[in-house]
């Protein structure tokens, strides 16, 4: 064969990106070892290489174990179960697949649904000998939240059953039963068996009784959706290419539909309507491009775009703008999904700070039942409201996936902690309006002869907070000042009486008192919070709410020895005991603060002497 | 117009290499020379264009490469322009840390993973662009294509973000960086086909030649200079050989082999019957090897 010829072949080929998933024993790995084996993708050495390890870690007894050309990373060779997403690459005469082996117990749901947000087809691996397992139902779920259209049961170890019809009839219809309310497009059932090759590659002897595709042929039969002619163009700007001469050119992946030269296309945020110059794909300037392909654009006039905006066509009517909307969110991270808290949400091209305002439900993923719940634990789902900190250009998860999807991110110790599909967009935020009014903050201060602003005081219990915040206030009344004085126990007795104190409730207990702390220093006031508030995220949220140089972190270095040993309330006492649960210091985290902007060391100075050094910062700021 | 899968690979590089430039603030890209830099190096002038790329290269130099690379190097930053940094561990020069007396593991760890590790800390990068493929070796198969590095530049395999859809996880803390992998997806004659159809340069040492080699366990050896001491039972041959694979020369095996232009490398690869890292003695020191590396900060 001429190369000329092979690579026409290889171009035609269609990429086809697959995922298995199943339960933990039911043979993934074999199976992908198979399928690599029997496509003759794997090299010699790489077969001896997995024989001495067979030798070593297999399963098989004198037989090459071909899951362990899968299982990559040293642990899972010697637990024997994938705990990571691997990649693995083969080909066949019709296709190049690349297929995402993720692993079956329930702790690793979040690899799973990694794997699929990027797979075209969702293999689902049953093991005959077990039927459907709550693990199948999960990972069926989860294929269809994710918008997988194609998917394939294949029900493993038939030779361990003798090939028997009639289970594996029953197996597809129940099945059938719990997955009807799920919309694949595609739904294939095949007997295979992993082990021995049976209906992998060659439709098998053993089960005469089996009419239809072997795995290999039903996957290479499976037609992706084309891009439609009339989808909208959508082109997220990820970045301004400006060389030192006068080119401008927006760079970004076609994310949906395809574009001219000499089209007219909008900015969507700002509704700028433009033409298109020129069009430079990886093959050179073209007079066209499509999705998926990575271009740059110039346009014919200069206008104000910058990475984050999105270029689409004229006429559309799935995208909208807005700062709320509902999705579904997976949950990914040990440390528990909490309402009100401040995360980063990465989009397409862009992030931006924003918060789950609701969970309207969490979803059983063995039952598919909903669930009322305020939180979301490590590899839960749910259905909630987010609101962002700005407007953002979104199209529903199920017209667009790369622009219907986001990540969240902790803000503090960067990880990746939840991610989401779009459902639709919430109106209610544009439909509340701010009412400005005619008497406002500075107004009001400046009668009072003195600067609003925030004395924020964060610290363990017993710290010392309220005694020194007390001081304070009364030395500023002796001054003339006009204060208020928000105590974390006084306002737990109204405002907030009921909260607890688990995690969630300690947020949304700040939250208020944020909010509460706002309005005091609109009206004017040095507003004096004496709070633990223990977590950065909370503290920075009250932050926020203000002006920057009206808050006034102050944190009360006093060491949890110190306090406990104080004990005015005889709380850490009862903590100890078991009395008291959630204490911070004890069973519940206090995150110390970073920069805050005054430090009192309570071992060192008196509460008077402490009060004083707050007195004259406020003094050096201008506050007073 | 249907993209190939090729056409996809290339416009999947393109937007991880652009996603790079735009959220980081001081990245790198690796350049080692071999075949998957080259095709790396040729996917960023294209992420660019009409532009330079907007960010520096750097070849860590562990001063025991074939001569032929390292003059191809030169010869492509010249070509291109481009802003090329070479780093070499001195530390280990002074130690006279070499590949023969003190090993493939001590040399490797010495003048790569800490000549790495030095030189990100020298510059402060805080992403550094690899060509590594996850089908080249089964603990980079499950790597993220943004892998995380902590300050020491350690990676942890059982902590790794995960990564959805094309939403990459960028945000790190001063001193933390990523390692960043846009040829993630690629396999070995993808590489091929595009260096075919891009004709993009190679060095000479991929293509089949009369050299100077030697016998040692079991793997030919190409005489390269007067640093590589014969053994008494050794002795120079002259084979026409190429090699699969580039790295120091004493630790990379040639293969016996005809083909001299991408066209005849693509045929004998159809054919042949050995993966691609089986030259490079490296990753047989023991099982699960590249694995410890990774965690040691080797890319």
């Amino acid at each position: 064969m001429d190369i000329e010829t092979f690579f026409q072949n290889q171009n035609n080929k269609k990429q086809l990106k697959i995922l298995t998933c199943g339960s933990v024993d039911d043979g993934k790995s074999t199976l992908i070892g198979r399928l690599l084996f029997d496509s003759k993708n794997i090299y010699s050495d790489q077969i001896s290489q997995t024989k001495i390890e067979s030798e070593k870690y297999g399963t098989q007894g004198k037989q090459i174990d071909l899951a362990l050309l899968i299982d990559g990373l040293q642990a899972e060779r010697e637990q024997g179960i994938t705990i990571d997403v691997a990649y693995r690459y083969f080909e066949t005469e019709k296709c190049k697949f690349i297929i995402a082996d993720t692993p079956g117990h329930e702790e690793y749901t979040r690899n799973m649904v990694t794997g699929a947000s990027n797979s075209d087809v969702g293999i689902i691996l049953v093991d005959a000998t077990k039927g459907i397992l709550d693990q199948t139902k999960r990972h069926t779920f989860i294929l269809s939240l994710l918008g997988i259209e194609n998917i394939i049961v294949a029900v493993n170890k038939m030779d361990l059953i003798n090939y028997d019809e009639k289970k594996f009839k029953d197996i597809i219809s129940s099945f059938k039963n719990f997955s009807s309310e799920f919309n694949f497009n595609l739904q294939k059932f095949i007997p295979i068996s992993a082990l021995v090759g049976d209906n992998v590659f060659q439709k098998n002897s053993n089960t005469t009784w089996y009419n239809e595709k072997s795995l290999i042929d039903e996957l290479e039969e499976i037609s992706l959706n084309e891009p439609l002619e009339e989808e909208i163009f959508s082109l997220p700007v990820q970045f301004v290419n400006r060389s030192s001469s006068d080119f401008r050119g927006y760079s970004g992946t076609i994310t949906s539909g395809k574009i001219k030269v000499n089209d007219e296309v909008q900015v969507f945020s700002s509704k700028e309507k433009i033409k298109i110059i020129k069009i430079l794909t990886p093959k050179g300037e073209s007079d066209f491009a499509v999705t998926d392909q990575a271009v740059t654009l110039t346009l014919d006039k200069e206008v104000d775009i910058s990475r984050g905006d999105l270029l689409c066509s004229v006429k559309n009517h799935y995208y909208f703008l807005s700062d709320q909307f509902a999705s579904h969110i997976i949950w990914m991270n040990k440390e528990q999904m909490i309402p009100e808290r401040n995360y980063i949400f990465k989009f397409i091209n862009f992030q931006t700070i924003g918060k789950i305002t609701d969970l309207v439900h969490k979803v059983n993923i063995n039952s598919f039942e909903k669930i009322a719940s305020k939180f979301l634990n490590l590899n839960e789902i749910g259905y909630a409201k987010v609101a962002l900190n700005k407007n953002t250009i979104f199209n529903p998860y199920k017209n667009n996936k790369k622009l219907g999807s986001f990540v969240i991110i902790d803000q503090f110790n960067n990880q990746t902690v939840g991610a989401g599909v779009i459902e639709h967009e919430l109106r209610r935020a544009s439909n509340i309006s701010w009412h400005q009014m005619s008497i406002n903050k500075n107004v009001r201060s400046s009668i009072n002869g003195q600067k609003p602003c925030v004395l924020w005081f964060t610290g363990l219990s017993g710290s010392g907070k309220s005694t020194i915040a007390n001081i304070i206030e009364q030395k500023l009344h002796k001054l003339g000042k006009h204060t208020y004085l928000l105590d974390g126990d006084n306002v737990r007795h109204g405002l907030n009486k009921d909260l607890g104190f688990t995690d969630v409730d300690r947020v949304e207990n700040i939250r208020r008192i944020s909010e509460v702390s706002r309005l005091m220093v609109d009206a004017g006031l040095i507003t004096i919070v004496s709070f633990i508030s223990p977590f950065k995220s909370e503290r920075k949220m009250a932050r926020e709410l203000v002006e920057i140089d009206e808050f006034i972190e102050i944190y009360v270095d006093t060491s949890i020895e110190e306090c406990e040993k104080r004990d005015p309330k005889g709380l850490y006492k009862k903590a100890r005991s078991g009395k008291l649960k959630n204490f911070t210091g004890i069973d519940s985290n206090y995150e110390i603060p970073s920069s805050p902007e005054i430090i009192l060391e309570t071992k060192i100075k008196s509460a008077e002497e402490l009060a004083d050094e707050v007195i004259l910062y406020l003094k050096q700021y201008n506050k007073i | 117009m249907k993209l190939s899968h090729i056409d996809k690979l290339e416009s999947e590089s393109i937007h991880i290499i652009r996603e790079v430039a735009s959220e980081f603030d001081n990245p790198v890209m690796l350049y080692s020379i071999g075949k998957d830099s080259s095709v790396m190096l040729h996917l960023a002038q294209k992420a660019f264009y009409p532009s330079k790329i907007p960010f520096k290269l750097m070849h860590i130099d562990t001063t025991w490469k074939f001569k032929e690379m390292i003059n191809f190097r030169d010869e492509i930053a010249k070509k291109y322009n481009l802003d090329l940094l070479v780093h070499i561990n001195q530390e280990g020069v002074q130690n006279n840390i070499n590949p023969i007396s003190s090993g493939s593991k001590i040399h490797t760890d010495v003048m790569k993973t800490q000549s790495l590790i030095q030189a990100l800390d020298k510059y402060k990068f805080d992403a550094a662009f690899g060509g590594a493929r996850r089908d080249e070796e089964k603990s980079r198969a499950k790597e993220r294509i943004f892998s995380f590095r902590d300050k020491k530049h350690r990676w942890d395999p059982k902590n790794q973000k995960p990564e959805l859809w094309n939403l990459f996880n960028t945000k790190i803390d001063k001193g933390e960086s990523v390692r960043v992998f846009p040829l993630s997806n690629w396999t070995e004659i993808d590489i091929w086909q595009y260096i075919y159809q891009e004709k993009i340069p190679l060095v000479p040492l991929y293509f089949s030649k009369i050299r100077p080699i030697i016998r040692r366990n079991d793997m030919m050896i190409m005489v390269d200079d007067d640093r590589l001491k014969i053994n008494e039972n050794e002795k120079i041959e002259r084979k026409k050989v190429r090699f699969r694979t580039l790295g120091c020369y004493p630790l990379t095996a040639a293969v016996e082999s005809d083909a001299t232009t991408v066209e005849e490398i693509i045929i004998e690869l159809l054919d042949s019957k050995y993966s691609e890292r089986q030259g490079r003695l490296i990753d047989n020191d023991q099982i699960g090897s590249m694995e410890k590396k990774k965690q040691e900060g080797y890319f």
